[in-house]
C-alpha cells in the first residue's frame, strides 16, 4: 500500500500528474471573483468562505477522474488487481495520494487566496481548519465516483453528477464553520459534523469503491 | 502444486464465450492455448488470473501463486524503467529487480523514461515483471507480439529456465517457441450451445 501511495504522489507531482492543474484552477476561481462582483470588501469577505470552498471542491472534481482511469488505460489496474494488495487496500492507498496532490496544496493555498478576497481575520484559521478537515472527504468520496465510472470513456460528466450531491454536506458543513467564525458565532457544531463526515467517509468509501471497482474490471 | 480446471464456463460482458473447459497442469509444463481471434483466449486468461469471476465450474491453484501479463504493459510513462520494475517489485514483495534486468538485457535502459522506449522495449519491461514477481505460474496473453526475432529467443530462453525450475505457464500465442512439455489446445472447441445462454437474472447475479 505505501508503495502504491509512493508512486501515486510521484506520478502526481510530475509531469501530467494533477497537482499543478488543481491548484491552478483553485488560483483562478478564486482571482476572478473580485473582478465578477466588484472590489467591495465587506461583500467580498461575506462571501468569501463559500467561494474559497467551492473552488477547493471543483478543483479537486477536476483531478478525480485520474484517481483509476489513467491506471486502467495503461493496464496497470489489472495487474494491480492480480496482485498482493486487497482492492480496499488499494482505493485507499490511491485516495489518499490524490488528497495529497489536491487536497493538501488548496488547504495550503487558501489563507493566502482568502487575502485576495479580504477574509475577516478570524477565517484565515478557520479556512484552513476545515479544509484540512474536509478535503480528505472530497477526495475519498471522489475516488468511490471514479471507481464507479472507471470503465467509461470519457466518463467526466457522469462521475461529476454522482460525486456532485456526496460532495454537499462537506461544502455546507465546511463554509459554516468559518462563516460562523467570522460572524463571531459558534461553530463547534460544524466543525464537528464535518469531522464526522470525513471519518465516516474514509472508513466507508474504500470498501463501497472496491466493490465498484470488481464489477469494472470485468 | 497444480493447477486444475475443472468444466469452467467464462463470460465476456454479457457473452458467454467458453463452456466446459477442463485441463490440468504439472509443475514444469507449458499450455499454448491456440483459436482464431475471438476465440476466447483472452477471456480465459483473465478468467485464470481471477480478473473475471467464473460463470460455472472451478480453478485450482494455490493462493497467491499465479501473475497475469495482458496486451497493456502497465506501465508508467513518466517513471523510469528502474522506477517501474522496482515498483512492481515491491508491490510483490520483492527487492531485488536486477535478475529481471539481466532477463531481458533492460541494463542499458535503467534509466530512460519509459515514454522514451520503442514499443518491443515497453514489451520486454513489461515482461520483465513477470521474473521479478517470483511467482510459479504466469499467465501470458500474447507475450511476444512487438519483440524481435533475437528478443523473442531470449523470451522463449526464459520461459524454458521458468518451467525448468517447476514453474507454469499458460499463453495465448501464435508462434511457436519451441516449449518442451508443452501441450496445445484449442480453445474453439469449447464454444457454448448458443441454447444454454446464461441468464443473468436467473444466476444470481442480480
Amino acid at each position: 500500500m505505501w508503495t502504491l501511495f509512493r508512486r501515486d504522489v510521484i506520478l502526481g507531482f510530475r509531469s501530467g500528474g494533477g497537482f499543478g492543474l488543481s491548484l491552478a484552477f483553485f488560483l483562478i476561481v478564486a482571482m476572478f471573483v473580485p473582478f465578477g462582483v466588484g472590489p467591495d470588501t465587506g461583500v467580498l469577505g461575506l462571501i468569501a468562505p463559500g467561494i474559497l470552498w467551492i473552488g477547493a471542491l471543483l478543483s479537486c472534481l477536476l483531478s478525480l477522474d485520474r484517481i483509476f482511469q489513467l491506471d486502467y488505460e495503461d493496464g496497470s489496474l489489472d495487474l494491480l488487481a492480480t496482485a498482493p494488495l486487497p482492492l480496499e487496500g488499494l482505493v485507499a492507498a490511491k485516495a489518499l495520494a490524490h488528497w495529497l496532490v489536491t487536497g493538501l496544496p488548496l488547504t495550503l493555498a487558501a489563507p493566502a487566496l482568502g487575502f485576495l478576497l479580504s477574509l475577516p481575520g478570524p477565517g484565515y484559521v478557520w479556512i484552513t481548519l476545515s479544509l484540512l478537515v474536509g478535503t480528505p472527504a472530497l477526495s475519498f468520496l471522489g475516488a468511490f465516483g471514479a471507481a464507479l465510472t472507471v470503465g467509461l470513456k470519457r466518463g467526466g460528466l457522469l462521475l461529476s453528477l454522482l460525486v456532485l450531491p456526496l460532495y454537499i454536506p462537506t461544502l455546507i458543513f465546511g463554509a459554516q464553520s468559518v462563516v460562523r467564525k467570522t460572524e463571531g458565532l459558534e461553530n463547534t457544531a460544524a466543525f464537528a459534523i464535518l469531522a464526522a463526515i470525513t471519518l465516516l467517509t474514509v472508513a466507508i468509501t474504500p470498501f463501497a469503491a472496491a466493490a465498484a471497482l470488481r464489477v469494472n474490471l470485468k | 502444486m497444480r493447477l486444475e480446471i475443472k468444466d469452467l464456463s467464462c463470460r465476456r460482458g454479457d457473452l458467454l464465450v467458453l463452456a466446459g473447459v477442463n485441463f490440468s497442469l504439472n509443475p514444469g509444463a507449458a499450455l499454448i492455448l491456440r483459436g482464431p481471434n475471438g476465440a476466447g483466449k483472452t477471456t480465459l486468461l483473465r478468467c485464470l488470473a481471477g480478473l473475471d469471476r467464473p460463470v460455472s465450474g472451478s480453478i485450482s491453484m494455490p493462493d497467491e501463486a499465479s501473475v497475469y501479463s495482458g496486451h497493456q504493459d502497465g506501465l508508467k510513462a513518466q517513471m523510469s524503467v528502474a522506477e517501474n520494475l522496482r515498483f512492481w517489485a515491491r508491490i510483490f514483495g520483492q527487492t531485488d529487480i536486477s535478475a529481471a534486468i539481466e532477463a531481458f538485457d533492460l541494463a542499458p535502459l535503467t534509466d530512460r523514461l519509459a515514454a522514451n522506449l520503442s514499443a518491443g522495449q515497453k514489451r520486454r519491461l513489461g515482461l520483465a515483471r513477470l521474473v521479478l514477481t517470483a511467482r510459479p505460474i504466469w499467465f501470458l496473453d500474447e507475450p511476444t507480439v512487438s519483440l524481435d526475432a533475437e528478443n523473442t529467443a531470449r523470451f522463449s530462453e526464459i520461459i524454458r529456465r521458468h518451467l525448468a525450475t517447476g514453474g507454469m505457464a499458460v499463453m495465448a500465442t501464435h508462434i511457436d517457441l519451441g516449449l518442451p512439455e508443452s501441450q496445445s489446445l484449442d480453445i474453439s472447441t469449447f464454444k457454448p450451445d448458443p441454447a444454454a445462454e446464461a441468464n443473468p437474472f436467473l444466476d444470481g447475479e442480480f
